[in-house]
């Protein structure tokens, strides 16, 4: 699904919404017929999350920065699928800004869940970098699992499902992430 | 993937961030010496003096030094977006809380816990009374991560939550401060100081279990 809207439109809370970091003000969010908000903790696993900032600390390597969210997983096939074998030593500070969101997205990789709730997941992102993600998202969607995507530019993202949030916070329907892979 | 995987995992986070920033982590201990090396210079060398004020600044200054890092714990997470990733590990926010408070404590608490030796032995404490003291900065030092990680949650996001800060924690931990001061008191003047202590630990069995609560609530408030 591709969530567009104005600047101030909600795109962001919505996702923080979908990914339980927030209450929803009303409405319920059903994941498998289930209240997620029921167990906020549980929805958490379900989620590769990827925020407006790419929660990377400084003083750590690359690798040791996605350590905990890979949870034991090998991360090298996520590292390669971003192009970043060769940084994977390298302290985050020393990454440029569009190498900070491919690790960030790495992440979401390796997090290994169905659930990919992505804020602009193309900022800062070159070409060719864009095409790797249009094929992490394929992939994902191939083995069945979800892709939400805000964005104000095209994304490799054939078949989304496109909603679009009015300017105005009048009452827009919460629609549940539902889509055909 | 275990929860008690994902909780060493934080833990082990913070300390390889507290060793990558060593300046930073040893502030709060260099700090704790410092301060407890001017007290003999503005009191004058009286050893009387000195041995009798010892156990109060002692447990003055560790309590000032664990408060120096307290507001980076969870704000330097907020900034760069890693709190979220935090509460989306799969690991209740209490833990998150409790992982978190441990490594402060790691950080923080057991430097100051071993400077504490050194400081003790120069401000002329009787060397009989240096076990009553570590056991009794033991549970300080670890409530003050509890009390001081909880009220860090909770000034999450507001502004000047740094000034905030000391307000909540330095009221929750002064009973902690006057039994820990007066066991060691009672030690020096050779009465009995276990009560003292007694209550300095049934406080932390209380922080224990509440502390991580309140933080993860706290949490949740900030990530809201």
């Amino acid at each position: 699904m591709l969530l567009t809207g104005p600047n101030g439109a909600g795109k962001s809370t919505l996702l923080r919404t979908l990914a339980g970091l927030r209450r929803p003000d009303g409405g319920r969010i059903l994941w498998d017929d289930e209240d997620m908000t029921e167990d906020r903790t549980a929805h958490g696993r379900r989620i590769g999350w990827l925020g407006h900032q790419d929660a990377l600390k400084p003083g750590l390597t690359l690798l040791e920065n996605l350590r905990l969210s890979a949870n034991g997983a090998k991360p090298e096939a996520a590292l390669r699928a971003f192009d970043l074998d060769s940084l994977a030593d390298l302290p985050a500070r020393m990454l440029s800004a569009g190498q900070k969101r491919r690790s960030a997205l790495a992440r979401v990789l390796l997090a290994d869940a169905p659930l990919w709730l992505l804020d602009e997941p193309s900022v800062g992102l070159d070409q060719v970098s864009v095409g790797q993600l249009g094929v992490a998202m394929a992939a994902h969607r191939a083995q069945g699992g979800i892709v939400i995507a805000t964005t104000h530019v095209p994304l490799p993202l054939a078949g989304a499902i496109p909603f679009s949030l009015a300017g105005s916070p009048a009452d827009s329907p919460a629609e549940t992430g539902e889509y055909v892979a | 993937m275990s929860a008690m995987r994902i909780f060493t995992g934080v833990i082990g986070r913070d300390l390889r961030l507290a060793l990558r920033h060593g300046a930073d982590t040893l502030g709060a201990a260099l700090f704790f010496v410092l301060t407890g090396a001017l007290f003999p210079l503005a009191l004058g060398p009286s050893p009387e003096l000195l041995a009798r004020m010892a156990p109060g600044v002692i447990w003055v200054c560790a309590l000032l030094a664990a408060l120096l890092p307290l507001d980076r714990l969870f704000g330097a997470e907020q900034e760069d977006g890693s709190l979220d990733q935090l509460m989306l590990l799969g690991l209740p926010p209490s833990l998150i809380g409790l992982a978190k408070m441990t490594a402060h404590w790691l950080t923080t608490g057991l430097p100051v816990l071993l400077a504490s030796i050194p400081m003790a032995i120069m401000l002329g404490l009787p060397a009989a009374t240096l076990p009553v003291l570590l056991a009794g900065l033991l549970p300080g030092t670890l409530v003050l991560s509890l009390a001081g990680g909880m009220a860090a949650s909770v000034v999450l996001g507001a502004r000047r939550g740094g000034v905030l800060l000391p307000l909540l924690v330095l009221p929750l931990i002064t009973p902690a401060l006057i039994f820990g001061a007066a066991a060691v008191d009672s030690a020096r003047s050779g009465l009995n100081w276990v009560p003292d202590l007694e209550l300095l630990w049934a406080f932390l069995a209380g922080a224990l279990p509440l502390c991580p609560l309140a933080a993860g609530a706290g949490l949740r408030a900030a990530t809201e």
